[in-house]
């Protein structure tokens, strides 16, 4: 299919979700709220551990890269403010962001490109249940909600990898770290990390499900699309960064 | 007389040059069960996938209920499709969910159904196709006949007008067979719904068929060579009709090849007379 193809079935699958998010309701068809936090489970809850790992790792890392280096310039005391703004402003909804494409993303890929294989989708079809409200719209809220709370979760566990080691290796008191983290990150850094998860997990979760109804060919076709809806949903993510960063910073 | 419930005219599909569907027509009545037959990739599944709205015909015409459902936007489709159900060829089931949550979808889905009566239409249906006890399964821990089974109760969850079955009895045993098969004729015979049934199964065709279609091969790929009631269509003059219902290998329909045409299907283009290989 071309891109232009491709762009326009994008597009069309995001209207009918929000169809069937804001019209749907008032026809007689609500959203299944029970099928949501099962998703909000399965997207979400699941992923906690992997997304904490990931926050303490780069949290850690950053810290110990900025003690070496600021150390040598006498700004040592400067690391609690680098850990705060790297994580809240770029790291923590990035890297929140890939793991959930690697663990989530791709799984909602592989379900509904197996349903679609199987004929499931066409089932639901014939008997008159739409496949958008049945088995999109639940995902597509459970990650609105789950990405942008496991960020927040990611933010705090990646504060405290920084701790450890200004705490262990610099000897800052806890109190003087948690001082200096709160001057360093403003509201506005919180709430840009946010507003760059909520987006993040709009693309992530349509392209998924995009990429999940339109697998053709079996098995094959499963594997093909899930890779693609990888690598797809990475790039989106990593331009609409930087889209973001630019709208949030350099006004 | 009432329009008919289903009525196809001129039913044309091709799949880029290749036509898989060339002027199809025929009427069902309701209360008639059409039997769909021809031989495997003739285009019977292509036909039902029509007939239910899922693909949309290069041309012709397909009423339901009277209505044309070749240029119906999507809404009004599925208002009409609550009016009937399908029985796939592997039963479609969803995987995620059991059994018995398979049958009750439609019910929870597309009526205003108790949840209590739910459970007790669930078992009905499951009772009537053989599987009462089987609810808290889930389709994977089933066999291909046992999924099929189920994927039939869920058709008839919501007591439809119009049934359609791809397959319904293949791979299944022929008690099971017989006891689908009576299923079909009950729901037909007592209670007038409509059936649409593709089958390759003979017996069972003969068994439960008031009507019936045969799709042809080869050079009359996706036209129909015979129709009728039963008793026609069993007494077609059309030798590849016989041969289709009679099982044989070998006939207009060609299993063996003279060595001549055997070389022209390799090389893919007739023969110029006159040059030798």
């Amino acid at each position: 299919m071309t891109f232009a193809g491709e762009l326009r079935n994008y597009l069309v699958l995001n209207a009918r979700i929000l169809y069937w998010l804001f019209v749907g309701p008032f026809r007689g068809k609500p959203v299944r709220l029970s099928a949501v936090f099962q998703q909000m489970v399965r997207i979400g809850v699941q992923a906690f551990p992997m997304t904490a790992l990931t926050a303490l790792s780069i949290g850690l890392t950053i810290a110990m890269q900025g003690a070496e280096e600021l150390s040598r310039m006498g700004a040592a005391a400067y690391v609690p403010d680098l850990v705060s703004m790297t994580i809240l402003r770029e790291l923590g909804p990035l890297l929140v962001g890939v793991v959930v494409i690697g663990r989530s993303g791709s799984a909602v890929t592989a379900e509904l490109g197996t349903m679609k294989v199987g004929e499931e989708i066409e089932a639901l079809e014939v008997m008159a249940i739409n496949p958008i409200r049945y088995l999109v719209l639940p995902r597509f809220l459970a990650m609105l909600v789950m990405l942008p709370v496991l960020t927040v979760f990611g933010n705090y566990i990646g504060l405290a990898g920084g701790w450890t080691i200004c705490h262990f290796t610099m000897d800052m008191n806890t109190a003087s770290y948690v001082q200096r983290v709160l001057e360093a990150g403003q509201p506005m850094d919180l709430f840009s990390g946010i507003i760059k998860s909520f987006v993040f997990a709009w693309l992530i979760i349509t392209i998924a499900c995009q990429s999940g109804l339109e697998v053709t060919g079996g098995a094959e076709g499963v594997g093909q699309a899930t890779t693609s809806s990888v690598v797809t949903s990475i790039l989106a993510m990593l331009v609409a960064n930087a889209m973001l960063t630019a709208a949030f910073y350099f006004k | 007389m009432a329009d008919p419930v289903i009525e196809v005219r001129d039913l044309v599909r091709k799949f880029g040059s290749r036509t898989v569907l060339n002027g199809v027509s025929f009427t069902v009545e309701k209360g008639d069960t059409l039997i769909i037959m021809g031989g495997s990739g003739c285009g019977k599944s292509t036909l039902l996938r029509h007939i239910i709205g899922a693909m949309r015909p290069t041309s012709g015409s397909i009423k339901i209920f009277g209505r044309e459902i070749t240029d119906m936007p999507q809404r009004e489709l599925e208002q009409l499709r609550l009016r009937f159900g399908m029985n796939f060829q592997f039963g479609a089931l969803l995987q995620s969910l059991t059994v018995g949550e398979n049958v009750a979808l439609p019910l929870i889905e597309n009526s205003r159904v108790d949840p209590g009566i739910v459970e007790l239409i669930v078992k009905m249906k499951l009772e009537l196709v053989g599987l009462t006890g089987f609810e808290n399964l889930k389709p994977a821990e089933i066999s291909g006949g046992m999924r099929k089974r189920v994927g039939l109760a869920r058709a008839v969850a919501l007591d439809p007008e119009l049934l359609f079955s791809d397959e319904p009895t293949s791979g299944l045993d022929p008690i099971m067979t017989a006891v689908i098969d009576q299923l079909t004729l009950d729901l037909t015979r007592k209670l007038h719904m409509t059936a649409v049934v593709v089958t390759h199964d003979m017996t069972s065709a003969f068994r439960i068929g008031t009507k019936m279609i045969v799709l042809g091969a080869g050079r009359r790929a996706g036209q129909i060579i015979a129709s009728g009631n039963p008793d026609d269509v069993r007494n077609s003059p059309d030798p590849e009709v016989q041969q289709f219902i009679r099982g044989e290998p070998d006939g207009p329909v060609p299993l063996k090849l003279a060595p001549e045409d055997y070389i022209d299907r390799l090389l893919g283009h007739e023969r110029d007379k006159g040059v030798n290989y």
